[in-house]
């Protein structure tokens, strides 16, 4: 019911939300000696989602590390600008997305409501 | 530091600022025992400095930062010829705390911008949460 419901939206807000955990973590670990940079490509993860594979799966097989500009010496892969853009872009999508629901729940309700 | 449920955004950003946060008094301390003098060589302030851990929840891969650890640095103190000083030794010598102020300074700086883009992060996700959750 929520798959046809929500289609391709649904599932596509799960994986930004997902997103947003992991540049957050990356974000929060800027400081930390070692620490590889990782991010979801967006595009793989809901072709993966959309072609039957469960959450999980779509996330890991989609996971990228970061490929720094500048590696630094203690190892950390993390670029503040990448991060702020990715996550920038993130929530933009995420916003977005989440007005496409808002849309669709308002037609139904309408076509419920009969107006 | 074991944990039964899975990591949440917002645990991810806390400890990530409570990290930050023994950042910033490492280099407080540091600073404050700036110039302090001793008698002896060992006795002199070492500079102290936050070792940052990443810590993975499996779960669900979102990792936060840990302080693994607040060692003190190996810098020998400063020595230095003052025989009129109430603390010289025999020779007339003081030893002074090895601390780079500028160092500090930018440390400090450094740490404080990473709070901010943490809870700039956080401010981002708290508001996307509860416009999902004001969905009619």
């Amino acid at each position: 019911m929520a798959e046809s419901l929500f289609g391709i939206h649904g599932t596509a807000l799960e994986l930004r939300s997902q997103r947003m955990g992991l540049l957050t973590s990356n974000i929060a670990n800027a400081a930390t000696p070692g620490f590889k940079a990782r991010d979801i490509d967006f595009a793989a993860a809901l072709k993966a989602r959309t072609s039957g594979a469960s959450e999980d799966q779509a996330i890991t097989s989609a996971t990228r590390y970061r490929v720094p500009v500048m590696p630094s010496l203690d190892g950390n892969t993390v670029e503040m600008a990448t991060e702020q853009t990715a996550f920038a872009e993130n929530a933009v999508g995420y916003s977005a997305t989440l007005n496409f629901l808002r849309g669709r729940v308002e037609t139904i309700t309408r076509a419920i409501k009969g107006e | 530091m074991a944990q039964n449920t899975p990591l949440n955004l917002f645990q991810v950003t806390g400890r990530a600022m409570s990290a930050q946060l023994v950042r910033m008094n490492t280099a407080a301390s540091n600073l404050a025992n700036a110039g302090t003098v001793t008698t002896t060589e060992a006795e002199a302030y070492r500079p102290l400095r936050a070792v940052f851990a990443e810590q993975l929840d499996q779960a669900n891969g979102l990792s936060t930062v840990r302080v693994a650890a607040v060692q003190r640095s190996d810098a020998t103190p400063i020595r230095q010829h003052d025989p009129g000083h109430p603390l010289a030794d025999a020779n007339g010598d003081v030893w002074t705390a090895p601390v780079d102020e500028n160092a500090e300074m930018v440390e400090m700086l450094e740490s404080s911008r990473q709070y901010q883009n943490v809870v700039e992060a956080m401010q981002t996700a708290k508001q996307l949460m509860l416009e999902t959750m004001r969905m009619k």
